[in-house]
């Protein structure tokens, strides 16, 4: 397989995403205020922090589907104060949902094969015709679709509707779902919710997998600190909307604002 | 036979390389081998095999394999494993294939063992499993793979992808003219006595051993094979059992090249029952297990059916039960039940293969074990053609196999095409044939106490010819098989195989060497049994109690007493009737030591542990009082007291029997 977007030959260094100074309320409540970060190419990036903490609005600001009050967001040197959620599908990122988001009565094949629409070029009609050019095409987005379930191993449920699969495959298949638009950043938001340990050991190779392999940055929303330390290259720690820690994972581990927001001391 | 073995052969073609040019001259576009990738079933023809194959032993050769030398082979069945198998041929190197899923410690004793001094790894996983015990193989030079997902940031010191291993070749015979008659001029070095592989056997104790066949064993066994069942270049088969397995050997690489039928390499472990239903194969082989399941699974997608269709599945199944194995033996049906035969063949039947990926399968095997006979018969009903079989790698797979038409649920079937077997005084089964094994690789003592000096070979199996049938019937393992006081023969896991095959039964355990009589415990099938509970009225509220009840030892003793009768039937087998039997109080557990973790019964240490419930089977008490500690799932400890009661069970007098037998 080709890597389809930034080649491993891209050194994780310059940076791909920056989140500046942000701030999000929704009315009175502050989600998030006044945090910055950055995401570099190519690197595996972990956002933690207890409930509540705003990872999942982070999410959200970072993939348009929130507009922050305040603050600014440069994505691939394009700064926007406000980036909607189409933009940001079309400039390159993807993303998986807490709560898996697939078709549930269509098949996993199918389900992959949405992740390609942005990528048709042909118009509705001539994909309503299936013929020709239309037919070409979509050739060539399953040819890239069975990489995509090659690569994660799902040959087998290939024709079944989702519905009817155990929640580890569902999750596999939504990451699938993902990979099939070729992003440059991939947002994953709690991708082992739920997991049973042995599945949490297959996401986990996958999710190593994709970035070795594709050479995807990879920002990720996760609970489970071991899986977090032993996956991302740097972690940063949200805690009541508030950045409190931002580094590897061992300097995150030894901090002392870290500790005190997981173990509960009083503000 | 065995002594002319050489002239056996087709004169030009006594190896697998030259049988693969004679293929791609007589066969040319004919499909020689599929493999289903991305969703898309790829194929290669003879043609296209052979170049595929010429490539690969040329670049092989320029990378330093030589005659000799051994390649070992690890991995799933895929297109350039088996190439690699006849491009090493072709080289004169010796292909030594491994079981993929090996532990490292094992991959190490073989490759160090055979000397590999190339290793084709498929993927990632095996390379990670070379790489753990590097420091340990003196001889390996080069590491290929075929797979290379995830090999990017490994050292390429010494590892090469296979496709470029074939680039190389392909580039060199391009550059090169010479190069072609080079290849040519090794092919033709090739000989029929020529050591063609070298498989490792997995022995159950002791070091695997590495069995030595010679390109003359391999493909005048396979040609056997292929002569019995009358295989030509249109039968298809699927490889799926492990390529280190002798039988994957024979079906998928020297019957496809004697015969040239096309092998099918499945997309992925999963999708092998898909992927044979897409190919539609007309020869298939699978241990008991394999059939087991899909009846399972048609089980229990039957009991969520709705009424009409179940009705309709069960009125059909019993009448293929009664009918099916007379109308697939060609025995005179009359014309009612055939024309109802045809309805359910279209209605119930057909859909059923269409769904196992058997619709098309001439002849299948099943092998490895005993299966069961309801489990044989339902499919022999729906008109497979499943047959028995009995091999050894020592053979060259070949020793029995069961003639169409002459089907029997027990035996083995008759000694194959230039066979001959006989049992030894002590019952145990011996061979002789083209195809048995020169030696053991780097063992001749094991060799010579296997192989007698004027070729036959013990199997270590105990088992007698039917003189019924004149098939032959293995009994077990030839070192477990006991005698009874009496001096009768007692074979423990014949009469449980026997029992095992009752639903309702799950385990059982048999006793009797050096006693006066043989007993048993019994385990329920507590699914079977708690169904049959609530069907009549039986009323329970634990195992314990399900198991201690007085109608579960009725429903239990009426089984024992079949398996008497059947045993009564068989003259050496006749004196061992159970007298006495047993329901456990527990599931008998691997946690707890009582089967091995691949689910067998530790006879010895089952009898140590209930050694009071052992006595009381032989002292003729009635009941007795036993407590035993128990693992639970969590790994907590605790005792579990109970009073098992004991049964006797009618024997049929063996001098009745014997005298209508003769």
């Amino acid at each position: 397989m080709r890597a389809p977007t930034s080649g491993p030959e891209v050194a994780a260094g310059d940076v791909l995403l920056a989140v500046e100074n942000v701030s999000l309320s929704f009315g009175g409540v502050k989600a998030i205020s006044d945090v910055s970060l950055d995401i570099r190419r190519g690197e595996i990036r972990a956002i933690i922090g207890p409930n509540g903490a705003g990872k999942t609005s982070m999410l959200n600001v970072i993939n348009g589907f929130y507009t922050p009050q305040r603050g600014r967001i440069t994505f691939k040197g394009q700064t926007r104060s406000k980036m909607r959620p189409h933009d940001a599908a079309e400039g390159g990122i993807a993303r998986t949902f807490q709560n898996v988001a697939l078709f549930r009565g269509m098949t996993a094949l199918d389900n992959i094969m949405t992740g390609r629409t942005l990528k048709m070029h042909r118009g509705f009609v001539w994909q309503l015709l299936r013929y020709g050019p239309a037919m070409a095409e979509e050739v060539e987005h399953r040819q890239k679709v069975e990489e995509i379930i090659d690569f994660l191993k799902i040959q087998d449920i290939r024709r079944i509707p989702v519905g009817r699969l155990a929640y580890g495959l569902q999750k596999r298949v939504e990451l699938g779902r993902a990979l099939a638009m070729e992003p440059d950043l991939l947002l994953l938001d709690e991708p082992m919710a739920g997991m049973n340990l042995e599945e949490k050991e297959d996401m986990s190779r996958y999710i190593l997998d994709v970035n070795d392999h594709f050479g995807t940055t990879i920002a990720l929303i996760e609970h489970d600190m071991g899986v977090v330390m032993d996956l991302s290259d740097r972690v940063v720690v949200l805690d009541h909307g508030i950045k409190i820690a931002d580094g590897t994972p061992a300097e995150v581990k030894n901090d002392r604002a870290v500790i005190d927001a997981y173990l509960g001391v009083a503000h | 036979m065995a002594q002319n073995a050489a002239g056996h052969l087709h004169d030009l073609a006594d190896t697998f390389p030259k049988l693969l040019i004679r293929n791609a001259d007589q066969f040319r576009s004919k499909p020689a081998m599929r493999h289903k990738d991305l969703g898309i079933w790829f194929t290669w023809s003879w043609a296209d095999m052979l170049v595929e194959v010429r490539n690969l032993a040329v670049g092989l050769s320029i990378l330093g394999l030589q005659r000799g030398d051994k390649i070992a082979i690890i991995g799933k069945n895929k297109p350039r494993l088996y190439w690699s198998i006849c491009a090493a041929q072709a080289l004169g190197a010796v292909p030594v294939p491994i079981y993929a899923d090996s532990v490292a410690d094992e991959m190490a004793y073989v490759l160090e063992h055979a000397e590999a001094k190339f290793v084709l790894a498929e993927d990632q996983e095996q390379v990670d499993k070379l790489m753990s015990i590097a420091d340990r193989l003196s001889h390996v030079q080069m590491v290929l793979y075929d797979e290379p997902r995830g090999l990017r940031d490994y050292d390429h010191g010494r590892m090469k992808w296979i496709t470029e291993v074939q680039k190389l070749g392909a580039d060199k015979l391009a550059a090169d003219p010479g190069a072609l008659a080079l290849w040519q001029a090794e092919v033709d070095k090739g000989a029929a006595s020529d050591l063609s592989i070298i498989l490792y056997t997995s022995g159950t104790t002791g070091r695997p051993k590495g069995v030595m066949l010679t390109n003359a064993n391999v493909m005048i066994s396979a040609d056997n094979g292929n002569k019995f069942d009358k295989l030509d270049e249109n039968d298809s088969v699927i490889a799926y059992l492990p390529i280190a397995w002798v039988g994957d050997h024979i079906f998928s690489y020297a019957q496809s090249y004697m015969a040239g039928y096309c092998v099918s390499c499945p997309e992925a472990a999963e999708t092998v029952t898909e992927d044979r239903r897409e190919i539609g194969t007309t020869y298939a082989f699978a241990p008991p297990r394999i059939y087991e399941n899909l009846i399972t699974l048609t089980m229990v997608r039957m009991a969520d059916a709705g009424p009409i269709k179940k009705k309709m599945f069960e009125y059909f199944i019993e009448h293929a039960r009664k009918w099916g194995e007379k109308i697939l033996n060609k025995q005179k049906v009359p014309l009612g039940a055939r024309l109802i035969y045809w309805v359910g063949e279209f209605l119930v039947y057909g859909p059923l293969k269409n769904r196992y990926g058997i619709s098309k399968v001439r002849i299948g095997y099943t092998a490895g074990e005993a299966i069961g006979p309801e489990i044989f018969r339902f499919f022999r009903s729906l008109g497979i053609n499943l047959k028995q079989l009995y091999g050894q790698t020592e053979a060259s797979v070949y020793i029995t196999a069961q003639p169409d038409g002459e089907i029997y649920a027990d035996t083995v079937g008759k000694p194959n095409i230039d066979v001959e077997v006989k049992i030894s005084p002590d019952g145990e089964v011996m061979f002789k044939s083209p195809g048995v094994f020169t030696g053991y690789y780097k063992d001749p003592e094991k060799t010579a106490e296997t192989k007698t000096p004027d070729g036959w070979v013990h199997t270590g199996d105990a088992g007698f010819i039917d003189e019924k049938t004149g098939h032959l019937k293995i009994i077990d393992r030839a070192k477990d098989v006991g005698k009874l006081n009496d001096g009768t023969i007692f074979a423990p896991k014949y009469i449980e195989n026997k029992l095992k095959f009752y639903p309702n039964i799950r385990e059982a355990v048999a006793y009797g060497d050096k006693r006066d009589f043989v007993c048993v415990m019994l385990n329920i099938d507590l699914t079977a049994v708690s169904s049959w509970a609530e069907r009549n009225d039986v009323v329970y509220g634990s195992y314990q109690e399900l198991a201690n009840h007085p109608r579960v030892y009725e429903l239990l003793a009426g089984h024992v007493a079949e398996v008497n009768r059947s045993l009564a039937e068989e003259k050496i087998m006749a004196g061992a009737q159970i007298r006495r039997f047993l329901v456990l109080h527990k599931e008998l557990d691997a946690d707890d030591g009582e089967l091995t973790r691949t689910l067998k019964v530790r006879r010895g240490f089952i009898a140590d542990r209930y050694a009071p419930l052992v006595k009381a089977l032989y002292d003729g008490s009635s009941e007795v009082d036993i407590s035993a500690e128990v693992t639970f799932e969590d790994g907590r400890k605790g005792m579990l007291s109970a009073r098992v009661k004991i049964a006797d069970v009618q024997t049929e007098p063996v001098s009745r029997v014997l005298e209508a037998a003769e």
